[in-house]
């Protein structure tokens, strides 16, 4: 542990964004810094996700900046992020249904990939050594989630939680220094959730974590830092023991207690 | 659209475990790209030389169609298989590719055939970057409609341009056939379905080259899912753009065969049902499949043939004569889709995995 803070990797200041009337996001702040986890936490429909589309150039925020290493980013695009070494996975699963699980994790390796357009269309240069590159890293991924067997499953054979780790391999396997989770823990049992759990902790020795999640308990146990959000606002942030404290969190969640439950 | 999904990657798994073993199909497969496709495709060549020297001229004119048919279905293939947009209008691209070959022929008769070729494929990609850069936003029908006007509006322009374009009409010219020195050895037609399988077979060696490497993956996954493949790092707009354009260079292409097989470019050869005929054989053949291109193509060149044969055989009026084999494709593609819904294609892998337990 660093005593000084470091410079943070991801720093997001006075986001606002409005989808006509509807105030999705006002004047939201949030950074998080190389080897932490930081938890993004809210009820329903309090801009976690739009928190996340802005952070990925999805979506442009009326007034806000959103600076990556120091360098503020004005017209990235959703593709730019894998350059940037920035990964996210999606609130759904998203896998690629006609590709198989190793070819899905190689769409997430293809920026380690060499060559370009002209030997993409004719086979020479470096196609055949990115084909191979791009396989043995996706190979590496999916045996480190512990799911190689699946390599030559279509997604949909697979059971839910050997998805959701191709998912995260794909993810992860061009090395990120950046994570954007959006509720890994969604439709997982709960010896998968504490697998889970593992595997940020694991992360965040590589690379900054943000975590949406619901799970309140795996929010607890992995986060170095929580952000809570209400209705598009801050509501509360700081270390996990200060959030479980807090009167206002509690408030904000009394109303969605019975939908989470359920979840 | 569950339909139009490739499930090519998992076919060749129980196929390299039976038979003859991991061996000879798993030896071959591991074969890089740039060796295995030009052999098949050295082999597929071989093969037609061997048969136009038993057919006469007007069954070397249908195998020559074969060719070019087949490498308009397969570039249809990598857009709408593969990269998962539709066009109802690549019927377009053959006409471009025509008229160019045509015009190329008769303003410069100097040009040898493969710079006309090349030429070709140089102006229907660059065609088809237009559409492919202007219908980049559209999606399912809205893209099949702007595609169905292309292929509705394009063949007009000859009407437009009569002095250029030759009107109704078209274009007539006479090409070049085999070489003084080859005079005796081979026809004309033998010399022609030769050329045109050539060039098709080079087409296809770089579609099946893009189809098994990065640029195939990145079109399937942003098929599959926009949202995913863009934060994977696949620039979604370009793909679709780059899918377009090789699509459009090979219906490009296939029409520059046509004209130069049959000596003319008329308008009335590009009409829309030109462009559905070819969706039409691509489903039949079988979509995810190099192999659904190929027996697509035979099943448009010989169904339609069957039909005339039959309606003349029946003495129907010309009406009837002339729908009928129209209607011969439209039951078969049905009845094999019931049956097969990996079309064709699908048909003779299970007869051959039949086959292959059988022994
Ligand atoms: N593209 C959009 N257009 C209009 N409204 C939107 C859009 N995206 C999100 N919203 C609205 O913005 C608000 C915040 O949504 P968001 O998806 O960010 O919530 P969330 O915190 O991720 O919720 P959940 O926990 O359910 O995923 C919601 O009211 C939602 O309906
Ligand atoms: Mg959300």
């Amino acid at each position: 542990m660093t005593t000084t803070t470091p410079d943070p990797l991801l720093a997001a200041e006075g986001i606002t964004v409005r989808f006509g009337g509807l105030t999705a996001l006002s004047d939201v702040g949030l950074a998080v810094a190389p080897g932490t986890v930081v938890g993004l936490i809210g009820p329903n429909g309090a801009g976690k996700t739009t928190l996340f589309n802005v952070v990925s150039g999805v979506v442009r925020p009326q007034h806000g900046t959103v600076a990556w290493k120091g360098r503020v980013l004005r017209a990235h695009r959703p593709h730019h992020l894998a350059g940037l070494r920035i990964a996210r996975t999606l609130q759904g699963l998203n896998l690629f249904p006609g590709l198989t699980a190793l070819e899905n994790v190689m769409v997430g390796a293809d920026r380690l990939a060499r060559g370009g357009t002209f030997a993409m269309l004719t086979g020479l240069g470096h196609y055949h050594g990115d084909e191979r590159r791009l396989r043995e890293r996706a190979m590496a991924a999916l045996e480190e989630f512990g799911v190689a067997d699946a390599a030559r499953a279509l997604p949909a054979t697979l059971p839910f939680g050997v998805q959701k780790r191709v998912a995260l391999a794909r993810a992860l396997v061009a090395d990120p220094e950046l994570l954007l989770l959006d509720e890994p823990a969604s439709g997982l049992s709960g010896e998968d959730i504490t697998a889970l759990g593992e595997a940020v902790r694991g992360f965040s020795a590589r690379m900054g974590v943000l975590l949406v999640e619901h799970h309140m308990d795996l929010v607890m146990a992995v986060c170095d830092h929580i952000v809570v959000l209400n209705f598009g606002q801050v509501i509360a942030q700081g270390t996990p023991a200060e959030i479980q404290a807090d009167a206002a969190v509690a408030q904000a969640y009394l109303g969605a207690a019975e939908e989470d439950s359920d979840a | 659209m569950v339909s139009l999904r490739n499930h090519e990657s998992t076919a060749p798994a129980p196929r390299a475990r039976r038979g003859g073993g991991p061996g000879a199909a798993g030896r071959w497969r591991a074969l890089p790209a740039l060796v295995r496709f030009p052999l098949a495709a050295l082999a597929a060549f071989t093969a037609v030389l061997a048969l136009t020297s038993l057919t006469g001229p007007a069954e070397d004119l249908r195998i020559g169609s074969v060719g070019y048919y087949m490498l308009a279905i397969a570039g249809l293939q990598l857009l709408i298989g593969y990269s998962g947009q539709v066009s109802l209008g690549h019927g377009a691209f053959m006409f471009i590719g025509a008229y160019t070959m045509a015009l190329l022929v008769l303003h410069q008769p100097a040009f040898p055939l493969w710079l006309n070729m090349l030429l070709t494929v140089v102006v229907s990609c660059a065609a088809g970057v237009l559409v492919g850069a202007a219908t980049a936003r559209l999606h399912g029908p809205y893209l099949a409609g702007a595609t169905l006007a292309l292929a509705v509006g394009l063949p007009a322009l000859t009407v437009r341009f009569p002095e250029l374009l030759g009107g109704s009409n078209g274009l007539a010219f006479s090409v070049r056939g085999a070489p003084p020195a080859l005079a005796g050895v081979v026809t004309t037609s033998q010399w022609q379905a030769a050329a045109v399988w050539l060039t098709a077979l080079v087409g296809l060696v770089v579609l099946a080259t893009v189809n098994a490497g990065r640029l195939g993956r990145r079109m399937r996954a942003l098929r599959d899912d926009e949202s995913a493949a863009a934060l994977a790092g696949i620039p979604v707009g370009r793909t679709k753009v780059t899918a377009f354009l090789i699509s459009a260079g090979s219906g490009g292409l296939a029409g520059a065969c046509q004209a130069y097989l049959l000596g003319t470019a008329t308008p009335s050869s590009f009409t829309v049902a030109l462009s559905l005929s070819l969706l039409a054989a691509l489903v039949l053949g079988g979509l995810g499949s190099m192999w659904g291109a190929f027996w697509g193509a035979v099943a448009l060149v010989y169904v339609e043939l069957w039909g005339q044969e039959l309606a003349h055989s029946l003495s129907l009026g010309t009406n009837v004569a002339n729908n009928l084999p129209i209607v011969f494709f439209g039951v078969l593609l049905i009845l094999v889709i019931l049956i097969w819904p990996q079309g064709l294609h699908g048909m003779f892998s299970r007869l051959a995995g039949l086959v292959r337990r059988g022994r």
